[in-house]
């Protein structure tokens, strides 16, 4: 036990005394939630639109205030009709939205005037947020000149959308879990494969091997700090999710984080299982960087949802750990549920968990020392 | 030499599948002898040393370590061996003293013990003033010192040496094997393997391998007598002339 405890207090050493081991384990977390809390956004904010306004009416004045009152939207005046084309190749507008003459007037007599929105899909993704706003002014707008006006109307079918869990549909809120993945992944997997087959490549590993320690101590020994620097990383991003980006923490802190330390067990057996199959750093770091974290930010629906994918891509997502664990961690987190609704992904978790562990420890007797 | 012999190996042997990487190996090694273990590479010299530190199990034969079976009794094998590679194998990113302590927690020296043995050991190799440097800063030569005198810092039975002087200049190589003698001399059983034929004329007894079997055995002098050659180097190139495996 006390050869046990030097062992992991020389493998803290390794870590403090590496730069660049340390800029990964402690700044990229934060770099990252910060790059993601701040820069990498989905969600449209300040998005010019130009008004063409034919009518001059009260009705689309009162949509035009309502659509300068969002915080998502700046309308900008001045813009006309034949201009609109220009405006968008110069970046002055992304969404023109036009009213027709006698707009007012043909609203309430019920003949559907057309408003006609265009929008500058170059990006997609905006140009549909925005669309979707501006058909929601108008249909508030809408409901309420029918309500005071009487009710006279024929009665129209009006949906009112209701976004749940996340009502500000905002971005971060979707990404920190997957931040969470990733940054295990990255911190468990790819650190402890490169420490291990640094030891390889220097040749420590032979005399570790031939030294009393036993192969599951030499392991526990090395991946042990990474645990325990994993977990101060996971604690660090949930701080700076609920505290400075007010992301909610709605389920049961005790089993997010039990649930995380699934996850950096799983990380940490394919780290180790890694560096059982390779013998240098380099092809350590290849293998972790492209058949881990690649994954885990491309198929795990940290990024793009899975049920968008193409169904072989859908398939190769299941054995991508991070997929299942997205599930669970954003169902705690932001729809507050428990155990029971995400007992199914977390038999996953632990049942990939195990075969990885049981894989890298055969690997591990086998070939270690080559 | 009248104790029980430090290593004992008979019919030794270790397969891959088809290939007989050591093929039957039987010699003995007495306490405190300096035995040379040649070979050219691939002749089996290293699944050998493996076989013997209890990194590999033998696939035929039988061979003791310090009294215990290869087989049954690794740990306590492991426990009475010093091991240096050909690497050196010292932290680059620890310092001399961290690197001693580190090597001798292992082998579970305690906390006291270790310190006087860490303090004799750089007072002995006259590192005071480099006890706290990272092993990095220090010149080859020095380091090998180092990872000599860490493998036998728990003071092993036996150590072994795999190609322990690679790389480094006569002079530093001359020092190194005053190191060796200085151990034998205490009755610690040295088993090298090197390059360095002129090495081999350091040692009490040598044995050359040749396609994973021992070709010859015995004191450097008498194993050039019985071939009728002037030096080890004829020797070893004369027998590894002969074998099919290896660049010798």
């Amino acid at each position: 036990m006390k050869a046990f405890r030097g062992f992991v207090i020389k493998e803290f050493f390794h870590i403090f005394r590496d730069r660049r081991t340390l800029v990964i384990l402690f700044g990229m977390p934060i770099i990252q939630m910060m790059l993601f809390g701040y820069a990498i956004r989905n969600e449209v904010q300040d998005v010019q639109v130009a008004v063409v306004d034919w009518a001059h009416d009260s009705a689309s004045e009162a949509i035009t205030d309502r659509l300068e009152a969002s915080r998502y939207l700046q309308v900008v005046p001045g813009i006309e009709h034949q201009d609109i084309e220009r405006a968008f190749r110069r970046g002055e507008a992304k969404v023109a939205v036009t009213f027709p003459r006698n707009f007012e007037r043909d609203l309430i007599l019920g003949e559907s005037p057309t408003v006609q929105v265009i929008t500058d899909a170059t990006d997609p993704n905006t140009a549909n947020t925005v669309l979707a706003y501006v058909t929601a002014a108008i249909g508030t707008y809408q409901i309420e000149v029918l309500t005071t006006s009487g009710g006279a109307r024929p009665a129209s079918i009006v949906l009112e959308p209701r976004m749940r869990f996340n009502p500000e549909l905002r971005s971060v809120v979707l990404f920190v879990p997957g931040l969470i993945a990733l940054i295990l992944m990255l911190v468990c997997a790819l650190m402890t494969s490169i420490t291990i087959t640094r030891e390889k490549e220097i040749g420590t590993m032979e005399i570790l091997l031939v030294s009393p320690l036993r192969p599951g101590q030499i392991i526990v020994g090395k991946v042990m700090p990474y645990l325990v620097l994993s977990l101060v990383n996971v604690v660090t991003i949930l701080l700076l999710a609920s505290q400075v980006f007010l992301v909610p923490i709605r389920g049961s802190l005790t089993l997010l984080l039990a649930e995380c330390f699934l996850f950096i067990i799983c990380a940490l057996a394919l780290g180790i299982f890694i560096s059982t199959r390779t013998s240098t750093q380099q092809v350590a770091m290849m293998i972790s960087l492209a058949g881990l974290l690649l994954p885990t930010v491309i198929l795990s629906g940290f990024i793009f949802p899975v049920a968008s994918m193409p169904a072989p891509l859908q398939i190769v997502s299941h054995i991508v750990p991070a997929k299942w664990f997205l599930i669970v961690i954003r169902g705690i987190m932001i729809k507050g549920v428990g155990l029971e609704a995400i007992w199914q992904e977390t038999l996953v978790l632990v049942g990939m968990t195990t075969v990885f562990l049981v894989a890298s420890v055969r690997g591990f007797n086998v070939r270690l020392a080559d | 030499m009248t104790s029980a012999p430090a290593i004992i190996c008979q019919g030794l042997t270790r397969k891959f599948g088809s290939f007989t990487a050591v093929d039957s190996i039987s010699f003995e090694v007495a306490q405190g002898e300096v035995f040379g273990f040649l070979g050219a590479n691939g002749a089996g010299k290293t699944t050998a040393i493996r076989m013997l530190t209890g990194l590999l199990q033998p696939t035929g034969g039988q061979a003791w370590v310090a009294g215990h079976d290869v087989y049954s009794e690794v740990e306590a094998v492991k426990r009475s061996i010093g091991y240096m590679s050909q690497r050196f194998s010292l932290y680059d990113d620890l310092t001399v003293r961290e690197n001693i302590e580190f090597y001798g927690g292992i082998y579970g020296l305690r906390k006291t013990e270790l310190h006087q043995k860490s303090g004799d050991l750089i007072e002995r190799l006259d590192m005071e003033a480099e006890a706290n440097s990272m092993i990095r800063s220090l010149p080859l030569g020095w380091r090998q010192k180092i990872a000599f005198s860490v493998a036998v810092l728990h003071e092993p039975a036996i150590v072994f040496l795999d190609e322990p002087t690679g790389g480094v200049d006569p002079i530093t190589r001359r020092q190194f094997w005053d190191l060796i003698y200085e151990k034998a001399a205490q009755g610690v059983t040295v088993f090298v393997t090197t390059h360095y034929m002129d090495e081999a004329e350091y040692c009490d007894r040598v044995s050359i391998m040749v396609d994973g079997r021992i070709e010859a055995l015995g004191s450097p002098a008498e194993l050039k007598k019985g071939h009728g050659v002037d030096s080890i180097n004829d020797l070893f190139v004369l027998l590894a002339r002969g074998g099919k495996r290896g660049d010798a």
